[in-house]
């Protein structure tokens, strides 16, 4: 069967930092060299590969280096790796919205993304105005649509709502309206960006349940982004991991995933302290209370399902607070989050105070796998409204290696299809 | 099946898909639809907006102009010599300022999905017609009163040129439109610069002055702006007075063209990266 796409040294390269008086010499100078001189682009030889955490040398990163595969006619191709690993940055490249730095992509058929539904629509035109609208914009004629219409309708489910002005919409049905319409675009090659992190479960379900016909009933090719490893499984046939801008490991989907976990697990850490710093932190936050460093109580990262799991936290005041709590997120390998800890509003400290708080979590039932934890401080719930103070992704790192210390429940082995929770029991 | 899609870092120079652009004509016609419809919704007045700003600017420039200043208008009726300066300039001055932001007002879109974006600035320079169509009515009816209350206005066979007059008007406004918002998505600066050039553009052209006043010696400098011969034989083939030349009608013709391609030839290659840039 004939490849629907051809990715070849797709590199792509971004010049870091402002625009200034000093980007127009350099301009100048880049455009003398390549269109007077007719000589090769120089900066194209240099930059650095894109690691974020890290401050480089060189003005210039390369979000993307080299990438070469391709896609054969009808598979569900997932691309899977950590932020700013270059998924998006290669599906605008493949959907045109930029164009690469180097090399070149040759495809069969006409290519529709997904890059964010309801791109374009107005918010002062109706419903069907809008579908319209957005089926041009996606490269439908007029009669297309026309002949869709009344499917598109029917699937977003906001029928009753189709003669009002967009602005009026739930952001749901905003992305109903905007799925629905991508979805019977009918191209030879769709590519999506996690679409599915929004609309309630109803309709993810009616999505994928789409895709997979779009794939499999017509031979066509779907380029499927996410960080749900458990979607990526599922829907795709083949899979590739990012990393650094990379193209690291090209396989079928599953062993795709299982090679990211394993990766990530490898980098599984025995520390039971951390100290935080600022490449934990993804977004700036107050910091009326910051997180200094968080450590396992025990000195241990190996736990038991009954265990109890103690996380002490080391806490600084930038400002006089009081009913503030500290929690935290539970993930598996996967990204998977798994549950959420978190204490009471009761702590309070003073400005430039410094001080420990230790937050037991018991009855986690948590079965036998690796975890990581990202925590942080805040306050509220959700009916006051919950304040983030300070949030550090990734913190701590642990296994839980047994069921019970004590006593040895009656499993040989946990299957991972069991899921994360062991509920305990009891007969009555 | 061959391959339908190619995707290179740079294009050539020369290289414009026009059969691309012919494509996606529906979304030209639905964005062209979407401007007209959307500029008015939730107003009161409505498209009727259309007519009373022309009819206030006559106004204030009977009284400044005409009434203050006291400046000839070749012995035309002051209303229809102004509005008909006003409505051929603004048409002109609106799909410019609307086309040279073309990249920066809509990054979003552009940033999530691809289309020829040539669509977007054409689409502008197409809906305003509708505007500049509404308005010429309300020219043809203050002309008609004039007419028949007896002025000594008549039309001659130069009229026949007004389409071809609004065609340089909006194949003007769009080259420039263009070309500013292809070198306004790095380098800011360029739209305050622009802003103020379009405003000061207006009192080098015969809108609220005829022509006929500048002396001959300095006539070529107004006459170097390509809008200038267009307004003036618009007056001319409308109401008889005015100063027609086909030597400047061809060179803002010539103008016109060769600006044109130009604009696409940058707005082509900068389409491709701006994203990057913007």
């Amino acid at each position: 069967m004939p490849s629907a796409i051809e990715f070849e040294n797709i590199s792509k390269q971004y010049r870091l930092g402002i625009v200034s008086t000093q980007t127009i010499s350099h301009d100048l100078k880049r455009w003398w060299i390549t269109n007077i001189r007719g000589k090769e682009d120089p900066y194209l030889k240099i930059g650095e590969v894109n690691d974020r955490a890290h401050k480089g040398n060189s003005d210039y990163i390369w979000a993307l280096k080299d990438i070469n595969f391709k896609v054969e006619q009808g598979d569900v191709l997932g691309i899977i790796g950590k932020n700013g690993a270059g998924k998006s940055t290669l599906l605008k490249i493949l959907s045109k919205v930029t164009a690469p730095s180097t090399g070149e992509i040759r495809a069969r058929g006409r290519i529709a993304s997904l890059l964010e539904v309801g791109t374009g629509f107005h918010p002062e035109m109706t419903g069907i105005e809008n579908i319209y609208m957005n089926g041009a914009i996606m490269g439908m004629t007029k009669p297309e649509i026309k002949r869709k219409l009344d499917e598109i309708i029917d699937f977003s489910g906001v029928e009753r709502y189709i003669e009002t002005p967009v602005k009026r919409y739930s952001s749901g049905m905003t992305v109903r309206l905007g799925f629905a319409i991508a979805a019977h675009l009918e191209p030879e090659i769709l590519v999506v960006d996690e679409v599915l992190a929004v609309g309630d479960a109803e309709f993810q379900k009616k999505a994928i349940g789409k895709m997979q016909d779009v794939s499999r009933g017509d031979g066509r090719t779907v380029l499927f982004v996410s960080h749900n490893m458990g979607a990526v499984k599922n829907l795709c046939s083949k899979g590739i991991i990012l990393e650094n801008g990379c193209l690291v490991y090209a396989s079928d989907a599953v062993s795709a995933v299982d090679e990211y976990v394993r990766k990530k697990e490898s980098l599984f850490s025995n520390d039971t302290e951390i100290v935080i710093s600022s490449r934990h932190r993804e977004r700036i936050m107050s910091l009326d209370v910051e997180v200094l460093t968080v450590k396992f109580e025990k000195e241990s990262n190996n736990f038991s399902t009954k265990d109890p799991i103690s996380i002490t936290f080391k806490l600084k005041g930038n400002k006089d607070t009081d009913h503030f709590h500290v929690g935290g997120i539970v993930l598996d390998f996967e990204d998977r989050p798994i549950g959420i800890f978190f204490g009471e509003d009761i702590l309070c400290i003073k400005k430039g105070e410094i001080k420990d708080v230790t937050l037991m979590i018991n009855n986690h039932n948590l079965s036998v796998g690796k975890y990581y934890v990202n925590a942080g401080t805040g306050k509220g719930n959700h009916i006051t409204g919950v304040a983030d103070f300070d949030i550090v992704n990734n913190v701590l790192d642990f296994e839980i290696d047994e069921f019970d210390k004590d006593q040895q429940l009656g499993f040989a082995k946990w299957y991972s299809a069991w899921g994360n929770i062991l509920f305990s029991t009891s007969y009555k | 099946m061959d391959y339908t899609t190619v995707i290179k870092p740079k294009n050539k120079l020369l290289e414009v898909d026009f059969k691309e652009i012919w494509r996606y004509r529906d979304l030209f016609s639905m964005f062209v639809k979407r401007n007209i419809i959307t500029q008015y919704k939730q107003t009161i007045l409505g498209p009727a907006w259309f007519v009373i700003q022309p009819v206030l600017q006559t106004i204030m420039f009977m009284i400044v102009f005409g009434g203050i200043a006291g400046i000839s208008t070749d012995g035309l009726p002051q209303a229809l010599f102004y509005m008909l300066g006003i409505v051929s300039w603004n048409y002109f001055s609106d799909c410019l300022n609307k086309t040279s932001s073309t990249f920066t007002d809509n990054q979003a879109i552009f940033g999530k999905v691809y289309f020829p974006r040539l669509i977007v600035p054409l689409s502008t320079v197409a809906s305003n017609l509708v505007r500049m169509g509404i308005q010429f009515v309300l020219f043809i009816a203050v002309y008609l009163y004039f007419v028949f209350t007896g002025s000594h206005i008549a039309p001659n066979i130069y009229i026949l040129l007004i389409p071809l007059l609004v065609l340089m008007l909006a194949g003007l406004s769009l080259g420039f439109g263009i070309i500013i918002s292809s070198m306004t998505t790095k380098y800011r600066d360029l739209t305050i610069l622009f802003t103020f050039i379009v405003q000061l553009w207006q009192y080098a052209t015969p809108v609220m002055y005829p022509l006929s006043i500048i002396p001959d010696r300095y006539r070529w400098i107004v006459a170097l702006n390509p809008i200038t011969s267009i307004v003036e034989t618009f007056k001319y083939g409308t109401m008889g007075t005015g100063v027609f030349s086909w030597a400047q009608l061809t060179y803002s013709f010539v103008f016109m063209v060769i600006l044109l391609a130009v604009g696409v030839v940058v707005f082509n290659k900068v389409q491709r990266s701006f994203m990057d840039t913007v």
